[in-house]
């Protein structure tokens, strides 16, 4: 470890605070309908849409409305995106030819990018259309994202109302979010990666004579436009099989800065769009120092990992020391500009935030280095979380914090001088324990069957927690991988011909992101439905404070508890015992 | 529930149009009127050639043609080599495919990693040994004996570049002061200071090793 890798953390965290305040409160105004600057330019568009969907972008909607027109939503958009992706033998910008992948490889792909995911069995550019690029998956880049935002508008005004039974209208949270956030973020985002190299056209493959005499094709298409939306929309699916660490995603050292920035900017200015909702920002801040003392924690603990090395490594006799004018550690599946600073980083964040993206291989990383990841993910993504879904996560953990307070004081517990009673307790549960359980038993069931084998890679604990990564990525919705595991064999022929998928595995996750999503989605909602209700009983000296130290670290303390009692099993016979063999010497 | 039917389907129709096409669209006609190279994938031009991207790491190797008695079962007809008088990429596991990209994901643990470390290793030492007396196995910079994520990773680390300097000397005749000048030429440092880590672009260097012969 370096000074300049903790000077460089130092300097992510700083730009990052500042920026939360300013985004956050713009969020709030956004969403609380007020003027915006951005109305002058793009207020026709917003109601020409209004005019399209007719009236119902017009009435308010109470929690069962705002649930059901986002289960409608999501299916139209996968039924679409299904289509898209099953179509592309007749697609305008297909230059290289390409034929469609399989029904279930594109099921995976599917519920993959309409749940905000962006897991990903294929390769981008050896399977996707520039169309199917464009026009089907950075579409769901911007749309799973707003509505996850949308949602979690929905859920904050149900904490902040004072007995009004509507949380808002669907439409109009989608459209605002899309116009007004996402798109006007993610054109000026994409215009910085172009200038930093990040390509965008919409040629066919150029091949090129080299230096030394080799042919080398390389791979062409609008990148920068979906790699903006990918890493501000927490999706993280890549243009490219290799993701952020092909230098035509992320190209320099500034460039890796900027989608990390982008990666956990909308779900940490959310912390104080909830506070500006709610009208107390100190309980934003709360919910924002939480996660950085999270996210700091695990950061130390991967680049400590990796910066000492893998027993591959060590016992082939490399030299992992620190040396002038080299990174040492585990670079193997990392890139030199990134070296092991950066990339430890940003896997630390793109679990924090279920976006997904990678810059190095996970599957490369050491024991302890991949369990940073896992841990992150196995949180339930309330870590930064999601665009919208990880507060909204965060919101429930919340509410059980205080309840477990209360249990603890024998008063019933309250947040936001509202009281939490059974009804509310029931639902965060269902909120926070769904995920986990679709984790566990889809991993158990893989594990146990022989269906689940052949996407297995590395031998060992590491195949095993290829598994578990898996079912715990798709399940939280991040999208990351130990990339060993594999649902769709493609002999990258001309046209994916000879490709096909492995029908288990896809299944099994997309039906994964789709029960994960959608569940704790509605209990969120539930949950507002049921608080939105409630009289606001005036803060009193009794009133258990939820804007202090002491709030945070129950906070932490409760995230802790949860995800470990649920997954400490699971954890030590995969990375754990990858971790211990580190000592051992060399398992075959 | 009719009702969201039919604004979920306008709504898949606008969308698209707006986020699938629109925004792309713009993006890439705005992306090349102001960043015209940058946009199609910063391509090196040598003498009017395209050679490459500045971003995209190539393989610098020979051929030697293999004698027709001793072609393996495969019938391979020529070996390819690295070409001792340019900078050498770090190990690739694609050979540095530009539009097939994919990684071995071998695990920390698994021992055919610590053989492929080997491989690398031994590769480095027989190619520089022979140029630089009392390099050692310890001596090697990780970058240099690791694969990269990307299969394509442009640069070296500067150590690395420094080894592979008195190779390059010696090969082409040129005092190695010169060749190490080129390197900080050739340097990309970290930005703005303090983002990312240093790294030296192969293919950059390598051309204007070329230059300097010319």
């Amino acid at each position: 470890m370096t000074f300049n890798g903790w000077l460089q953390l130092v300097i992510y965290f700083a730009v990052l605070t500042a920026l939360v305040p300013v985004l956050g409160a713009y969020m709030a105004r956004v969403y609380q309908g007020e003027r915006l600057l951005l109305e002058r330019p793009l207020g026709w568009l917003e109601r020409l849409i209004y005019r399209l969907l007719g009236p119902s972008s017009r009435t308010e909607q109470d929690w069962k409305s705002y649930g059901k027109t986002t289960i409608v939503f999501s299916l139209i958009f996968f039924v679409v995106l299904y289509v898209i992706l099953r179509t592309q033998n007749i697609h305008p910008w297909n230059p290289e030819g390409f034929n469609s992948a399989p029904w279930d490889v594109t099921f995976n792909t599917a519920s993959s990018f309409v749940t905000n995911t962006n897991w990903q069995f294929y390769g981008g550019e050896t399977t996707m259309t520039y169309f199917s690029q464009m026009a089907g998956l950075a579409v769901q880049n911007f749309v799973s994202a707003a509505v996850g935002m949308a949602v979690l508008a929905a859920v904050i005004r149900g904490f902040a109302s004072r007995g009004v039974r509507e949380l808002g209208n669907f439409w109009r949270d989608v459209t605002r979010g899309l116009l007004y956030i996402l798109l006007p973020l993610s054109f000026v985002g994409a215009l910085i990666l172009v200038s930093q190299g990040v390509i965008q056209n919409l040629s066919g493959y150029v091949t090129t004579h080299g230096v030394g005499g080799l042919d080398q094709t390389l791979a062409m298409g609008p990148v920068a436009s979906q790699i903006a939306i990918k890493q501000l929309g927490t999706n993280g699916g890549g243009f490219f099989n290799v993701n952020s660490s092909f230098p035509f995603e992320n190209p320099t050292q500034f460039s890796n800065f900027v989608e990390m920035l982008f990666i956990l900017l909308i779900p940490a200015a959310a912390t104080l769009q909830f506070g500006r909702m709610v009208g107390n920002r100190r309980q934003g801040w709360a919910l924002y120092a939480t996660m950085v003392v999270f996210s700091i924690t695990l950061f130390g603990v991967a680049y400590g990992a990796e910066q000492h090395g893998t027993p591959a490594q060590h016992v082939a006799g490399e030299n992992t020391a620190v040396a002038d004018g080299s990174t040492g550690g585990n670079l193997e599946g990392k890139e030199q500009r990134n070296g092991i600073t950066d990339s430890a980083l940003w896997t630390n964040v793109t679990t924090d935030a279920s976006n997904g993206s990678v810059n190095a291989a996970h599957d490369s990383y050491s024991g302890i280095g991949g369990l940073v990841p896992l841990t992150n993910m196995m949180t339930g993504e309330v870590i930064f979380g999601g665009v919208g879904s990880g507060l909204y996560g965060m919101l429930l953990t919340v509410l059980l914090a205080v309840f477990i307070a209360g249990l603890m004081v024998g008063r019933t517990p309250e947040y936001l001088g509202k009281k939490v009673e059974a009804r509310e307790v029931k639902l965060v549960l269902i909120g926070l324990l769904f995920t986990p359980m679709v984790a566990l038993i889809a991993t158990g069931i893989a594990i146990s069957s022989k269906y689940g084998s052949p996407s297995i890679f590395n031998p060992g604990p590491q195949g095993f927690s290829e598994t578990l990564y898996a079912y715990v990525s798709q399940a939280n919705n991040n999208g990351s991988a130990f990339a060993g595991f594999t649902g769709f064999v493609q002999p990258n022929a001309p046209g994916n011909a000879g490709a096909y998928g492995i029908t288990f595995a896809d299944i099994l996750g997309g039906l994964s992101m789709l029960t994960a999503r959608f569940v704790p989605l509605l209990s969120a909602l539930a949950v507002a439905g049921s608080l939105s209700v409630k009289r606001v009983v005036p803060a009193g000296p009794g009133t258990f404070r939820t804007d202090n130290a002491t709030f945070v670290l129950l906070l932490i303390a409760v995230i802790v508890i949860v995800a470990a009692l649920t997954f400490f099993p699971a954890v030590l016979l995969g990375p754990v015992v990858q971790g211990l063999t580190d000592q051992l010497g060399f398992p075959t | 529930m009719r009702r969201d039917l039919i604004a979920s389907i306008v709504a898949a129709l606008t969308f698209t149009v707006l986020f699938g096409l629109a925004y792309p669209l713009i993006t890439t006609g705005v992306s090349q009127v102001l960043f015209p190279n940058r946009s199609d994938g910063s391509q090196v031009k040598v003498d009017g050639r395209v050679v490459g991207s500045k971003l995209i790491g190539q393989s610098f190797t020979i051929r030697h043609a293999i004698p027709e008695d001793q072609r393996g079962k495969f019938g391979k007809k020529q070996i390819k080599e690295p070409d001792p008088k340019y900078f050498q990429p770090r190990p690739s596991v694609t050979t540095y495919s530009g539009d097939v990209t994919f990684f071995n994901n071998l695990g920390p643990n698994n021992k055919a990693l610590m053989q492929q470390f080997k491989g690398y290793i031994k590769t480095y030492l027989s190619l520089n040994g022979p140029y630089d007396s009392g390099l050692s196995r310890e001596d090697i910079p990780v970058d240099a004996i690791t694969s990269s994520a990307s299969g394509v990773d442009p640069q070296i680390s500067q150590a690395n570049a420094r080894i592979q300097a008195h190779r390059i000397a010696a090969v082409r005749h040129i005092p190695l002061d010169r060749v190490n000048q080129l390197i900080d030429d050739n340097t990309d440092g970290r930005a703005l200071g303090v983002l990312g880590e240093p790294g030296v672009n192969v293919l950059e260097l390598n051309i204007a090793l070329d230059k300097e012969q010319a």
